[in-house]
């Protein structure tokens, strides 16, 4: 699966740009804030639907414009696909496939699976237990049609559970309505958790071998799935907190409490991996999301590397790209602010590439093969 | 628009009392109430007597809350309805919906909203206890809970459910070939009046997937 044409109007800073892409590998080179990582976002929300900021929609049209539009050509399965994605301030926003809207945006979701590694990524490690959340909802739901309903249905749950409790201070309390809710919430739960579980599993030996082939060292990592619901069942859960969610008057168990632990050597890598050690965990935790979705969709999905070769050496950046160009990926999409290191990279690699200038949000072609 | 550019007090009570209106904007407001200014004045006066009079005498049936001009509405008081068979909707646009389907000739009862904790709608506001009183006098053996396949409408089902599910009647629910999300009202005639011929037993319908 590859982008053949993409068209973007008023996207971030991108005021108006068409480009044709390379099957293979595509550079983007340029200053920092020139609209190399816009560009590759529009091709993320092309395939997310979404800004992989936390951007509302609205911000993400360009300042002093009431609308911003994408299209892509896609190649999928031998197929043209044209999508096409417009917001248009007081509108919403309209998806649409070869001309034919799409009804919910969840459909659209996994079609074009996309893969983006990124300097934001260090917040996997760094931040909250919902950045872990999000990631794996992220790559679930590239491959699951119906797990992000499922998510979404079970996060609503959860805030008429906790508004329930919160005004059960105030009024009588209705364990029967508590029931109602809880027999719902327990369903959800119940396949949320079954799912996260699956992917995690299968995602650590990928993940384990990936490590081992960016990084030069010896040490183990891996990674874990921390749920309550890994020793007990949802609706026992739910029964044995209800005095204490009660007091607390929000939810205190479930799969909205999920999190993942990143080890290195059997301790937290947050604490223990060097900064060197993180980057390369986070990229071959990335690689093996790659590899996950494509495994089980059939399909390559297109891989983003925004911005990330400042901190690694550059053996490190040749093995990299080394491994990436290689058949078992598909296409490429590379921003970076050293045109010489891209361009000695480049140089060792057998297949296609575009190497575009980019300069005040301006695309120009400067090499090819 | 700001309010003192009116050139008139009595307007501008008019524009505002107009954009209280449901999808209308203080701008649509303002071109209705110019529009009912230039009409002939016994049309205006046809215009608010219709109002004055619904708000006068409009009756909700006793039985079913459905609106009615007289205390038992025409569905209730029709003999040719199926009197053992109750349709569970949350508002009276959805018995016009399901009315308009022709499929279904048995008896309705209005909720008047679906359980919702996070805007404060709980049980004791919803139609629910008269619900329950009209299955215990015993007379029914059906009941189809037609809610919207939202999450207030699946908590407002079991919920009911739970309520109900001792009395010696069959509970239905509507055939979800309806996505996620969608309300009754959006749904077309044809594709609601085969979820109403294929509707499935409720307990056999708990599981998410
Ligand atoms: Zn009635």
């Amino acid at each position: 699966m590859f982008l053949k044409r993409l068209t973007i109007i008023n996207f971030k800073s991108i005021p108006h740009i068409d480009i044709d892409l390379d099957t293979k590998i595509n550079c983007f080179v340029g200053n920092n804030g020139q609209g190399k990582t816009n560009l590759l976002d529009a091709i993320y929300y092309l395939s997310m639907c979404k800004s992989s900021a936390t951007l509302s929609d609205s911000q993400i049209i360009r300042h002093g414009q009431d609308f911003f539009m994408l299209q892509g050509l896609y190649s999928r399965l031998n197929m043209d696909e044209n999508i096409h994605c417009g917001l248009k301030l007081g509108e919403g926003k309209v998806f649409k496939r070869n001309g034919k809207e799409y009804e919910r945006l969840t459909d659209h979701i996994g079609l074009l699976p996309v893969v983006l590694v990124s300097p934001i990524d260090g917040e996997l490690v760094e931040g909250s237990g919902e950045e872990r959340r999000r990631y794996m909802n992220g790559v679930i739901s590239q491959i699951d049609r119906i797990y992000l309903d499922e998510v979404i249905r079970y996060n609503k749950l959860i805030a008429h559970r906790n508004s329930l409790l919160k005004a059960a201070s105030r009024n009588h309390f209705s364990y029967d309505l508590l029931e109602a809710i809880d027999i719902q919430l327990a369903e959800y739960a119940t396949v949320i958790h079954s799912k996260r579980k699956a992917f995690v599993e299968q995602l650590i030996p990928i993940f384990q071998e990936y490590y081992r082939k960016v990084s030069a060292g010896q040490e183990s990592v891996s990674i874990s799935y921390r749920s309550h619901l890994n020793d007990s069942t949802a609706g026992e859960l739910l029964r044995e907190n209800i005095e204490k969610d009660r007091t607390l008057q929000f939810t205190s168990v479930g799969v909205h409490r999920d999190d993942l632990a990143f080890t290195i050597d059997g301790y937290p890598i947050r604490r223990e991996g060097s900064q060197g050690q993180q980057k390369t965990y986070l990229i071959a935790l990335k690689l093996a999301q790659f590899d996950f979705i494509s495994k089980v969709s059939g399909l390559k999905p297109l891989l983003l590397f925004d911005d990330i070769f400042d901190k690694l050496d550059f053996n490190r950046v040749n093995q990299l790209i080394e491994l990436v160009a290689h058949d078992g990926f598909g296409q490429i999409f590379i921003t970076d602010t050293n045109k010489h290191r891209l361009e000695e990279v480049l140089q060792r690699v057998s297949s296609g590439y575009k190497l575009y200038r980019v300069e005040n949000s301006e695309f120009e072609i400067v090499a090819s093969k | 628009m700001q309010s003192h550019s009116y050139p008139s007090k009595l307007l501008e009570n008019a524009v505002e009392e107009f954009a209280k209106l449901p999808g209308i904007g203080r701008r649509s407001a303002l071109r209705l109430v110019l529009h009912l200014l230039r009409q002939p004045q016994p049309d205006v006066e046809r215009f608010i007597a219709a109002i004055g009079d619904m708000l006068q005498n409009i009756k909700f049936c006793s039985i079913c809350h459905n609106i009615s001009d007289t205390d038992v509405c025409s569905i209730c008081s029709s003999p040719s309805r199926d009197k053992a068979t109750i349709c569970v909707v949350e508002s009276i646009k959805d018995v016009m919906s399901i009315e308009n389907t022709m499929q279904y000739r048995g008896l309705y009862h209005v909720l008047g909203g679906v359980i919702s904790p996070m805007e404060g709608i709980g049980p004791s506001d919803l139609n629910i206890d008269s619900l329950v009183d009209r299955i215990a006098k015993g007379e029914i053996n059906e009941v189809i809970m037609a809610l919207s396949a939202t999450t207030e409408g699946d908590t407002t089902n079991f919920y009911i459910y739970k309520k109900i599910r001792n009395y010696p009647i069959i509970v239905t629910t509507l055939a979800r070939g309806v996505a996620f999300g969608n309300e009754l009202e959006y749904t077309d005639e044809i594709t609601l009046g085969r979820a109403l011929l294929n509707r499935v037993r409720f307990d056999n319908s708990f599981s998410v997937e």
